[in-house]
């Protein structure tokens, strides 16, 4: 007993500083109040999670919760075939497709993300290129549109979901598909029956790293949104460093955390089926 | 009645010649094997029987049926893998019921079937069980239901029981006999184990790198070996070179205590005991190689390594080997 927690030890203490001690203040302060110059007052209160349900911020987290669903689910629709023509290509290839992919997390994010300014605004390339090719006389707003967070989110997060879903397809066993084949089933059979299914953890841990972190992520609203496409996030970052209310942007990072849990846990349970649950059961 | 026919079938993998072209018929109803050490080409023939591999030239018939250029799923036949590739996410029941699926058999007809597939290989029991949940005889068994599941004209079994322990090997050979005299569907079987090949099979087909040695019955390539390999690779024998090529079976060889009027003689190197039989390894002066005996089980002598004796054969049971 002693020898065992002697291991363990330093992973305890680890969580301990750097989850726990973070944690428990957030919600510690999140229940308190502050004065007109931001100091946090040590009184409780529940005034700063009753503040959340006010329709403007329930707006912003119904916009926050939407736009995250919608950046996984079009980052898995190009990811899946992405993924599974890197993972049919000769090794040669599959390391030159895997090296293009993590070539953007080279350069500064926040460079990446300027650049997309550049292409987007009024007097942008893709404007002046539309121009000039005589497609539209006046040039498309574009930037500062939930279009842009949009588009900004699924370029960022992208390799979060071809990575998992290309290992996953890497160990799948293609024995299975030959007896598929032998059984009767088309191509197209064989991936829906059986690499579909056996894809399934790569599709899951891919989905859930690009929801949490757009959902996390206030950088690209703020360069490509501007002040109309506010997030969650920014306004949890706007109360700690703007409006100095920190008890209330703890009350929103807990909602948020909480809401993040849950989705995840109807995430996982939907895509969760009775092998899965057998194979845990087993250790 | 002929139920697959191979034509002149060749296979080169990069300008390698893997199977010299090879022309065979197997009979409905048939058990036929295909036996050789590894890479011999036995796995590519089978895997061009079952689609997954082309013949660089020659045609394949199923039944009368031209199926050179079919893919696999859509040939009237099922193989048993190897490693059994059974689907992980399906349970028992859901992999026998996968082939019947892919071809939409009827509802009501998929259950008799399944049923039946459950029934023949006796897993019962386990039909709700993961195959993660099997011990491997059992999936093998699984393997085999979910093929034979679909009713297919031909069975291939790719070293199906090669995973196994002995024990367990020898009781499914016995079962894998009874189920195909159960069926009576052709059954072309791949092994390197010529024990098991000559347990199980009605016909046998010798390959060694990529070419046939020679195709027969058991008894026939036991007893009557075409080529060097043949005698060698079947059961134990005792070749000979003199005007011409011969072997004897050691069965077949007597020890004389007297070296005098034997044949040949030589000393006696070692002495193997194995249980049910008794083996001598007589090592001969004038050809400077080892004859193996098999001594009679009622044979009360006293043996000594290092002692000098004859050996002795009758003319008849000479095979001619080689042209």
């Amino acid at each position: 007993m002693k020898r065992s927690f002697g291991i363990i030890a330093p992973v305890v203490l680890w969580l301990t500083v750097f989850l726990v001690v973070p944690m428990v203040a957030v919600i510690a302060v999140s229940f308190m109040q502050r004065d007109e110059l931001g100091n946090v007052v040590y009184s409780f209160t529940l005034d700063n999670y009753a503040r959340f349900f006010d329709p403007l911020y329930l707006g912003i987290y119904w916009d926050t919760l939407w736009l995250s669903v919608l950046t996984t689910a079009i980052c898995l629709l190009l990811s899946y075939p992405l993924a599974y023509y890197i993972s049919n290509a000769s090794p040669n290839r599959q390391k030159l497709w895997l090296i293009l992919i993590t070539v953007p997390f080279w350069i500064n994010f926040l460079i990446r993300t300027y650049a997309w300014v550049l292409l987007l605004r009024t007097q942008g390339v893709v404007n002046n290129a539309l121009i000039d090719i005589g497609l539209i006389q006046e040039p498309l707003q574009m930037l500062y549109t939930k279009g842009a967070v949009l588009l900004g989110m699924v370029y960022t997060f992208i390799p979060y979901m071809v990575l998992p879903i290309y290992v996953a397809l890497e160990q799948m066993d293609n024995r299975l598909l030959d007896a598929a084949s032998d059984l009767g089933a088309t191509r197209w059979k064989s991936f829906w029956h059986i690499t579909l299914p056996q894809t399934k953890s790569g599709i899951m841990t891919g989905s859930v790293l690009v929801f949490i972190t757009t959902a996390g992520m206030f950088v690209v609203t703020d360069i490509l949104g501007g002040a109309k496409a506010q997030m969650l996030s920014n306004i949890i970052q706007n109360q700690f460093l703007g409006a100095r209310d920190w008890p209330y942007g703890s009350a929103l990072s807990v909602l948020f955390v909480l809401s993040s849990l849950i989705i995840i846990g109807l995430f996982n349970r939907a895509l969760r089926s009775s092998y899965e649950a057998s194979k845990e059961a087993r250790v | 009645m002929l139920m697959i026919e191979l034509v002149n079938v060749e296979k080169h993998f990069a300008g390698q010649p893997v199977v010299h072209p090879l022309s065979l018929k197997i009979d409905e109803g048939e058990f036929l094997t295909l036996l050789g050490p590894s890479g011999c080409g036995k796995t590519t023939i089978l895997r061009m029987i079952a689609g997954f591999e082309q013949p660089t030239t020659g045609e394949i018939r199923l039944d009368g049926e031209n199926v050179t250029d079919l893919p696999p799923n859509k040939r009237n036949l099922n193989l048993v893998f190897q490693h059994y590739a059974l689907f992980p996410h399906m349970t028992v029941e859901q992999n026998i019921q996968f082939g019947l699926k892919m071809k939409k058999i009827p509802q009501a007809e998929q259950r008799e079937r399944i049923a039946d597939a459950i029934r023949l290989t006796q897993l019962t029991p386990l039909a709700k069980r993961f195959p993660h949940q099997l011990s491997g005889g059992q999936q093998q068994r699984v393997a085999i239901a979910r093929a034979i599941a679909n009713h297919p004209k031909v069975l291939l079994l790719d070293e199906p029981l090669g995973a196994l322990d002995l024990q367990l090997r020898k009781n499914l050979q016995g079962e894998l006999k009874q189920l195909q005299r159960n069926l009576g569907i052709t059954f072309v079987y791949v092994t390197h184990d010529q024990e098991e090949a000559m347990m199980m099979s009605d016909r046998i087909v010798i390959m060694n790198n990529g070419r046939v040695e020679q195709v027969g019955s058991p008894k026939d390539i036991y007893e009557r070996p075409e080529t060097l390999f043949a005698a060698t690779f079947v059961g134990e024998n005792n070749v000979f070179h003199e005007e011409h090529m011969f072997a004897v079976r050691p069965e077949k060889i007597r020890v004389a205590a007297e070296p005098e009027d034997a044949r040949k003689s030589g000393i006696i190197q070692d002495i193997v005991y194995l249980g049910n039989i008794h083996k001598l390894i007589v090592h001969l002066a004038h050809e400077q190689t080892n004859v193996t005996v098999a001594l009679d089980f009622t044979d009360e002598r006293k043996w000594e390594i290092g002692q000098r004796v004859g050996v002795n054969w009758n003319a008849q049971d000479e095979v001619m080997i080689g042209p």
